[in-house]
């Protein structure tokens, strides 16, 4: 049971890493990104397969998936941050499945579905049985590290230019604001923590494959940044672990609920997990970090 | 060359029945001014509605395929009505998060009462059609003439009637079309029944080429949007300019691409487009 928990634990870390790399670009700068699956899976591919099939050491591994999401975000926005937002929508969607169809195909690279398997864990020889709860610490204080750093971010002047373009790119252009640079470094930010977090359940969980990085993860992304409040770091965090919670803890009801099979209730937490997030826009009218009601 | 032809041939076909869903999400854009994303679970919708009506009452499918449009544009114009119009007034951006929300709701309660696994239409198995060196799938020739037909009968809904002719006015100006006294309520629902009808229609046609389960829409979905914003997002016309060239682009790109990265064709065509033509072949405003 201790050992759930601290995989649970683990999860929610990396989930709320990857809530608060979509609180940068949406809460922050206001962009949404419908596939944030899809760098948190570029990063984990990067890490694992420099581990694997170079033998580079865990730490390289990491620093190339946060470099390597990074650069493409950037690249997926460069050319499309001056058309409207919702453009930018469709086009990360899209990139999300692109990563996914490579990792399924390029089977030389990645193995396709039979997925990277044996990528190295972290001090896995020396800490033994400790290794899971020597994990979570590790992905805890990777998270408090993040957060400390974002909130710094947000209330310097790098962060009140987001602001200012969220509200209103027009009036921020007027003030001599360089619109385009400030949303793509803001979507680099967010793909670097997408990358990071990727790297995290790449080398605890020690074996990956497409499958893992389909939509739905990025709606639960969605529904734990609007519960803890877009645009609120702290809230993004503990948005993060009630999704876990609410995710795994519905697991349980399989024997509680004997008519319903196993699929049924699967479908079940999936609506539930629409419905909260419908239901928490709704009922969010007018939160920071969302556009301005006309 | 012999299969540039065929190829080009498929193409034509698999875009015009792209074109349809594609119209729908056009249309609700051009009303409502948001990208619904929640089309893709109207396609699952109206593939169910019709998989209902074929395999359960035996209707053949061209007319089963009349249900799966009412369903989907009636399952439209509730969960809109229920979900979406609450929401009207806040950033587009919003919406289209919160339709998100609503097609995971919608597909989820698909697999709830129908579960995941593929499921088949009841269409007679028929030989293909060869002409020469073309081969030509029976199947192929009735989507095409389903998805041309539900076309037509849209473009002279569109063109002669009056309220045909109210609903490109609230497309065009809104502000203007309401001063006229065309209700916008009322256009917004008959945009979104039409709009989800059509998705509904789309998926049915999809699922008749190869399976249904429920996210028949939503693997379709990245094609449907290239089709659209390629044509120019909010452009009828576009959209069917758009399906066909996604189509002939899917289908010609089987001469240098393995056929698994077929959907990644509309991605990159979103892409280009963007960048080059943000406002698309047809589309007036970026």
């Amino acid at each position: 049971m201790s050992n759930y928990l601290i995989a649970m634990a683990t999860y929610g870390a990396i989930y709320a890493i990857l809530a608060l790399g979509l609180n940068v670009m949406w809460g922050m700068a206001g962009m949404v990104n419908l596939g944030i699956v899809g760098f948190y899976g570029f990063g984990a591919y990067i890490s694992a397969l420099l581990t694997v099939k170079a033998h580079a050491p865990i730490a390289l591994g990491f620093a190339a998936a946060m470099a390597g999401t990074a650069l493409m975000a950037a690249l997926v926005t460069l050319g499309i941050t001056r058309l409207r937002d919702d453009y930018l929508a469709i086009v990360t969607l899209g990139f999300a499945e692109a990563v996914r169809i490579v990792a399924e195909n390029e089977i030389w690279l990645t193995r396709g579905t039979d997925g990277v398997s044996g990528i190295p864990q972290p001090l896995k020889s020396l800490l033994g049985a400790d290794f899971n709860l020597a994990y979570l610490v590790f992905c805890l204080v990777i998270l408090a590290i993040v957060l400390f750093v974002l909130e710094r971010v947000r209330r310097s002047p790098f962060g009140r230019v987001l602001r200012a373009i969220r509200e209103d790119p027009q009036v921020a252009a007027f003030a001599g604001k360089d619109v385009l640079k400030f949303k793509v470094k803001a979507f680099a930010i967010g793909g670097t923590l997408a990358g990071l977090a990727g790297a995290l359940y790449a080398h605890y969980s020690s074996y990956i494959v497409p499958e893992i990085y389909v939509p739905l993860l990025t709606i639960y992304i969605f529904l734990a940044l609007t519960a803890g409040g877009i645009g609120n770091n702290f809230g993004a965090v503990i948005g993060a672990f009630v999704v876990v919670f609410f995710l795994e803890s519905t697991r349980f009801l399989v024997g509680v609920i004997p008519w319903l099979t196993a699929e049924q209730l699967a479908a079940l937490r999936e609506f539930f997990v629409g419905f909260g997030l419908l239901a928490i826009l709704m009922l969010r009218p007018r939160v920071e970090g969302e556009g301005t009601k006309r | 060359m012999e299969k540039l032809v065929q190829l080009s041939l498929n193409g034509l076909m698999a875009g015009a029945v792209l074109a349809v869903p594609a119209i729908g999400l056009t249309m609700i854009y051009a009303v409502l001014r948001f990208v619904n994303f929640s089309v893709a679970a109207h396609m699952a919708v109206g593939a169910y509605a019709g998989y209902m009506l074929n395999v359960w009452t035996g209707l053949p499918a061209p007319i089963a395929i009349v249900g799966a449009f009412i369903s989907a544009g009636g399952v439209g114009i509730a969960t809109d009505h229920l979900a979406l119009r609450p929401m009207r007034g806040y950033s587009a951006l919003t919406i289209a998060i919160a339709s998100i929300a609503l097609n995971v709701m919608i597909e989820s309660a698909i697999r709830f009462g129908f579960g995941g696994r593929p499921r088949d239409y009841a269409i007679p198995l028929r030989r293909d059609w060869t002409f020469g060196f073309l081969h030509v799938g029976p199947q192929q020739i009735d989507n095409f003439g389903i998805a041309v037909i539900a076309m037509i009968i849209l473009f002279l809904f569109l063109a002669l009637t009056f309220t045909g002719k109210a609903m490109r006015a609230v497309a065009d100006n809104p502000m203007l079309a309401d001063s006229k006294g065309i209700d916008p309520d009322r256009m917004a629902r008959l945009a979104v029944g039409i709009g989800m009808g059509l998705a509904g229609i789309g998926g049915m046609l999809v699922g008749l080429d190869t399976s249904i389960d429920p996210l028949v829409g939503f693997r379709a979905i990245l094609s449907v949007f290239a089709a659209a914003v390629v044509g120019g997002l909010g452009s009828i016309p576009g959209a069917v300019v758009g399906g066909i060239a996604i189509g002939l682009a899917e289908e010609l790109s089987l001469l240098a691409m393995p056929a698994t990265y077929k959907s990644v064709v509309g991605f990159l065509a979103i892409l280009v487009v963007l960048t080059l033509r943000p406002q698309g072949l047809l589309g007036a405003r970026a």
